[in-house]
């Protein structure tokens, strides 16, 4: 589908959208961040000077240092691959997960499907950030533990959408005509079916990146995730909570920054996406 | 008759559900190898002790049927277990807890909605001007700041530099005691005893953390509001009833916006449901003694019965919604057979 859009044409209609313009300048800017992060960060994000410890911004720290004499700046560059990382893989999880549970779903339909979807009902009844506490707690704290809890708290919306549109995609002719020729069914589904059906997925999983970072922040945040003294946004943000009351703003402000301006990035794009290639805009 | 059948059949639906969802919790409890009375006992208590109190706590049984006397307990007495950090029956902690969260979601979310709702319609109103524009932004910085963050960005303005807001330390100041308890909202319960100066404290200190989640569950209602009120304002009958010369208000609120508020109470109730988790965030930072630091220290703690059951009353309220969202619309929408 996303081959068949004629590609100047999507490149034309993105230059004319400067919000989807500037998100994307700010995902590839987080991305080559986290790439060369070893040149850009003038320190290493664990090494603690003793002699300069909670400092405000200065020329030597720009933004500052943490409780344990760590270069606040060098630990958000470091932390963006962490961060980026977490969030990439936990997305290509759920999306890969879902859909393909979501396709076999739709496709077998039968007491597979029923019991499929019962499950997912099960999963969504959740409040997100809940079961991916208990996720964590399962697991123990640490980078793998993010990952899972956040990727599968987002399987079952994945799963949904493959499904759905999965079904509507079966009652096209094309697929009638595949069947017809002989086609085994696994080669309908997987050369057929799930192609066609991919770009509302790919482009929920677009809009879902920042959630992922969110989320995985957040689960940081409580100290269920990523430990302490990582370099991760939301460690970050959660040791500068430790030294609220001191005033020290640098150690929460900065980290904070670079959440919401990476998820306003991946948001802007994601909504320039999907205003292109939903079908109700594009006819208007 | 219809509708009561109707409400008895859904509810009949939830209950394989929330089974599932305290299966889940059961199981994610237990995962985890070694025990949490080793850790709650220490190590300075006998052999004999520690096992004794295994026992008391099921935990020396095998996993269906701790599940199934759980069960049982719950539905027989209403018993979820004694938590084993508060000491205290976990019913009774969460009854205590409960209104705490529930008073800041309600404003959190009163105050998204009258912001959020009157700014969707205005961008409706008047599409791709700059109030149009400027709401776009609002609404998309709003979803991508972190909750918990946010509310430590307020803390230190408000708080520590303004010092307009009280410290982060819960519903009231330690030196006030609570108003007497009829609802458990302490805003409410001090206006019906007529105490003005709880009830201002109560106030000032649900500002900020109401203001947090009230700035995440923005962005998606205004750009709902936004998007079914263009639709309907498009519409055949708002050009039959601007035809008709009616006037501009009447058009706007009983003939576009009452056919916009389905797809914006699903949002609302999607946005509701999302609060409930976020809210963990927040009372983390406000020290706000409800459920979601209720669950969070559960957690950090290993108290099983505790996480058990706080896992069941949040989701038992999160389908709740849901619910009472399928019985909105169906009242509000004459088409939607119950």
């Amino acid at each position: 589908m996303l081959k068949r859009v004629a590609q100047s044409e999507v490149l034309y209609r993105i230059k004319q959208n400067p919000t989807t313009l500037l998100g994307l300048g700010i995902v590839i800017f987080m991305f080559g961040l986290a790439v060369f992060a070893p040149w850009v960060a003038p320190y290493d994000p664990l090494e603690k000077h003793f002699d300069h410890v909670s400092e405000p911004p200065s020329r030597q720290f720009w933004m500052g240092t943490d409780q344990f004499g760590q270069d606040i700046f060098s630990r958000v560059v470091w932390a963006a691959r962490l961060d980026l990382f977490i969030a990439a893989t936990a997305v290509a999880i759920s999306l890969v997960v879902g859909s393909l549970l979501g396709a076999l779903s739709g496709y077998l339909g039968g007491w597979f499907d029923e019991m499929f979807m019962r499950l997912m009902d099960i999963l969504q009844a959740f409040p997100s950030l809940i079961l991916a506490m208990g996720i964590a707690f399962a697991l123990g704290p640490g980078v793998f533990t993010v990952i899972v809890a956040t990727s599968a708290v987002n399987i079952p919306g994945y799963a949904r959408l493959m499904r759905s549109t999965l079904l509507s995609e079966k009652q096209r002719t094309y697929v009638l005509a595949a069947r017809a020729v002989g086609n085994p069914p696994w080669r309908i589904l997987f050369r057929h079916l799930i192609p066609n059906a991919l770009t509302p997925v790919l482009v929920n999983a677009t809009l879902h990146f920042g959630w992922a970072i969110l989320e995985a922040a957040g689960l940081s945040f409580l100290g269920l995730g990523v430990a302490v003294p990582n370099a991760e946004w939301g460690v970050m943000i959660n040791m500068g909570l430790q030294d609220f009351w001191q005033g020290h703003w640098w150690a929460y402000t900065f980290p904070g920054v670079f959440i919401a301006l990476t998820v306003l990035g991946f948001n802007l794009v994601g909504d320039g996406l999907s205003d292109l290639l939903d079908p109700r805009r594009a006819r208007q | 008759m219809r509708v009561l059948r109707y409400v008895l059949r859904r509810l009949a639906l939830l209950v394989p559900v929330l089974l599932g969802t305290l299966f889940i919790a059961f199981f994610l409890t237990r995962v985890l190898p070694g025990n949490p009375i080793d850790r709650v006992a220490g190590p300075y208590i006998s052999q004999e002790k520690r096992e004794a109190m295994k026992r008391e706590a099921r935990l020396d049984l095998p996993f269906y049927q701790q599940f199934y006397l759980y069960l049982a307990d719950l539905v027989t007495k209403g018993d979820m277990g004694t938590s084993y950090t508060t000491a205290q029956p976990v019913t009774r902690d969460l009854l205590q807890r409960f209104p705490a969260t529930l008073e800041l979601v309600l404003y959190g979310m009163g105050l998204a909605v009258v912001l959020a709702i009157p700014l969707g319609v205005l961008s409706a109103l008047h599409k791709d001007s700059p109030v149009d524009h400027a709401g776009r932004v609002i609404a998309v910085v709003g979803v991508s700041v972190p909750v918990f963050w946010l509310g430590l960005v307020l803390l230190y303005v408000f708080f520590l530099k303004l010092q307009w807001a009280p410290p982060p330390i819960g519903r009231l100041p330690p030196t006030m005691s609570p108003p007497p308890h009829v609802t458990g909202l302490y805003t409410l319960d001090a206006l019906l005893a007529g105490q003005w100066d709880v009830f201002k404290a109560a106030l000032s200190a649900l500002a900020l953390p109401a203001v947090s989640l009230a700035v995440t569950a923005m962005a998606p209602l205004a750009r709902m509001t936004r998007s079914a009120m263009v639709e309907a304002l498009e519409s055949e009958y708002v050009r039959a009833a601007r035809a008709l010369g009616l006037p501009q208000h009447v058009i706007i609120w009983d003939y576009a916006f009452r056919n916009a508020v389905i797809p914006i109470l699903t949002i609302f109730a999607g946005v509701f449901g999302y609060a409930l988790g976020g809210v963990v965030l927040v009372e983390f930072i406000f020290s706000w003694p409800g459920l979601g630091l209720y669950t969070l220290n559960a957690i950090l703690s290993s108290d099983f019965p505790a996480i058990q059951g706080a896992i069941l009353l949040v989701t038992t309220v999160y389908v709740f919604i849901y619910l009472l969202l399928d019985l909105a619309v169906a009242a509000i929408d004459p088409r939607v057979e119950v």
